[in-house]
């Protein structure tokens, strides 16, 4: 019931707007739809596999750096690594999408390998070492623009269709999402999702019967990854710009608050989380400069009394992954 | 006469100058109940660790059907064959009671790496699942979450996962734990016929349930196996009696 009206308000109401005429309404509910689609992909790592990463900003940034760099090279008709390889910019979309999602799945990859060997706090910790490293990394890399990021003229385009357009680039977005929760939804009812999940509340056993917890938990980290790297590819797209603060431990945190917003572990508590969030910022931002007070009482208050988040508040108990 | 299906031979395991396990020689038969028994802090959990690899011993070999399993993980030996309860259930309290007997049934038979595919679609390791439940009387429970279940409900789940292993061996750490007469009635007729699908390495303090079970019994004490047999001639050990069974017995 939650599920089935979050759809039809993220169907309906961008549609309302392109007929009424509101295109700023359809720009935040792609900022919506797009936080919803990092957060599925920390849900994953988060919700099944256990892993409290507070890094997950770096893959967010490696996207949107993904999209910035090739954008940049693109619209400067300048090839990277002239002497040597003399590769060329994109503006294509489809292109862009896949360096980003194979880009930060090998981040994901070498930061799981180090990070797993490390739980609880550690890993928490570790995880956000990494995403700081990234971040001042990018303000001192001034061939892209330092501190000040990146600014990309043009959005960048996809075959067959008006990015430009607010209703079509949200379109993609939407579409995009609502692959990432299928992916999900699959992944939490297949052998792999129940080794998993077993191996987040029990490692123990599943190592006694003879299964790798550990190799797992990477897997699950490395396409969690890629999904919130996407996300970070399309957040660039929409605002024409990549600067460190992609990377910067506030993202990782919000990331975060998204996912213990909506429902951890339940399929679609990140986008929930991420509606409500980008939501409260419009509506409480235009009252106060101050509106983070009340999003950290509401988040006490999911924390104290309300575990499952909005979804679970709303649909009652998982039934085994919802 | 035939091989032995575990073999342990001068396990010795200690902590700074604590020795848990002194030169520990052990057996385990096809078709029998190897009880082991003896106080608390007599090293019987440690014992149980090395055997399954959650522990490394300081010395001495661990054989599982003839081969060295010594310094193999504990996911290598369970997929020799090698099934262990845990005295504390290791479960997932959130999944049902159906989902973690397809864990077990996952690790000996699946394949885990299957991203897309409903793991209860799978109609072979359902089957498994499903009889290994049977066989401990829990198959109508199956839709249950495992948090709802009683506490002895809890303990026949855990021999259930083991059973889906389909095993060369089970080493279990005090299946009887806390349950009540009944319950221990109950499993102690489970782990009866169980001796014939494979045989049981039984660490276990219900001495009623010890005496009604086991073919063998070795006593622990302070890390050294100080008697073995069978049951009537540890009854009337009287080393024993002075270590352990004391009046009751």
């Amino acid at each position: 019931m939650v599920n089935a009206a979050l759809v039809a308000a993220l169907v309906g109401v961008p549609l309302w707007a392109h007929v009424a005429g509101e295109p700023f309404t359809i720009t935040l509910a792609t900022r919506a739809v797009i936080f919803a689609l990092a957060a599925v992909g920390l849900n994953l790592a988060l919700g099944l596999g256990g892993l409290v990463s507070l890094g997950h900003a770096v893959f967010f940034g490696i996207g949107g750096y993904a999209m910035g760099i090739l954008a940049f090279h693109a619209q400067n008709y300048l090839p990277m690594f002239p002497e040597t390889l003399a590769i060329e910019g994109t503006k294509s979309m489809p292109v862009i999408w896949l360096v980003a999602v194979i880009a930060s799945a090998l981040a994901a990859l070498v930061i799981g390998l180090l990070s797993l060997r490390t739980a609880g706090v550690y890993f928490i910790m570790i995880t956000l070492a990494f995403g700081q490293m990234f971040y001042y990394f990018t303000i001192s890399w001034s061939a892209y623009g330092g501190e000040d990021g990146l600014s990309i003229w043009v959005r960048n385009g996809f075959p067959g269709l008006n990015t430009l357009d607010p209703i079509q680039f949200y379109g993609l977005c939407f579409t995009l999402l609502c692959g990432a929760l299928w992916l999900s939804h699959r992944i939490a009812r297949s052998p792999f999702g129940l080794m998993l999940n077993a191996a987040r509340q029990v490692p123990h056993r599943v190592e006694t019967v003879g299964l790798d917890g550990q190799r797992a938990k990477l897997v699950v980290f490395v396409i969690s990854g890629a999904i919130t790297g996407l996300a970070g590819a399309l957040f660039a797209d929409l605002n024409r710009f990549v600067s460190p603060t992609m990377f910067s431990w506030h993202m990782s945190g919000e990331i975060m608050i998204f996912v213990i917003l909506g429902g951890v572990a339940r399929l679609f508590g990140p986008v929930a989380g991420a509606v409500l969030f980008v939501a409260m910022e419009h509506v409480l931002g235009d009252l106060s400069d101050y509106w983070h007070i009340y999003l950290g009482a509401l988040l006490l208050g999911i924390v104290l009394f309300a575990r499952g988040g909005v979804v679970g508040l709303l649909a009652g108990r998982a039934k085994s992954h919802d | 006469m035939t091989e032995p299906v575990l073999d342990i031979r001068g396990l010795t395991k200690s902590f700074g100058a604590l020795v848990v396990s002194d030169g520990i020689d052990l057996s385990l038969n096809p078709g029998e109940i190897h009880a082991v028994i003896g106080p608390n802090g007599a090293g019987k959990t440690t014992l149980i660790a090395q055997i399954c690899g959650a522990l490394a011993p300081d010395a001495g070999t661990i054989r599982l059907k003839g081969q060295d399993v010594t310094a193999l993980p504990t996911r290598a030996r369970a997929r020799m064959g090698l099934a262990r309860t845990f005295q504390i259930s290791a479960l997932a309290m959130e999944d049902t009671v159906l989902q973690n007997a397809l864990l077990g049934a996952l690790g000996a038979a699946g394949n885990p790496w299957r991203l897309f595919r409903p793991v209860l679609s799978d109609r072979a390791l359902r089957a498994r699942a499903e009889a290994a439940l049977d066989r401990v009387g829990l198959l109508e429970k199956a839709a249950m979450r495992t948090a709802d279940l009683s506490h002895g409900e809890r303990r026949q789940l855990e021999v259930a996962v083991a059973l889906t292993l389909e095993p060369a061996a089970f080493v279990m750490d005090e299946p009887m734990a806390g349950l009540g007469a009944e319950g221990g009635q109950k499993m102690t007729a489970l782990l009866d016929t169980l001796r014939h699908e494979a045989p049981i390495l039984l660490v276990e303090h219900d001495m009623d349930a010890v005496f009604a079970l086991a073919d063998r019994i070795s006593v622990l004490v302070y890390g050294k196996v100080i008697a073995s047999g069978p049951p009537d001639a540890i009854r009337a050990d009287a080393a024993v009696r002075d270590a352990y069974l004391g009046e009751e017995a």
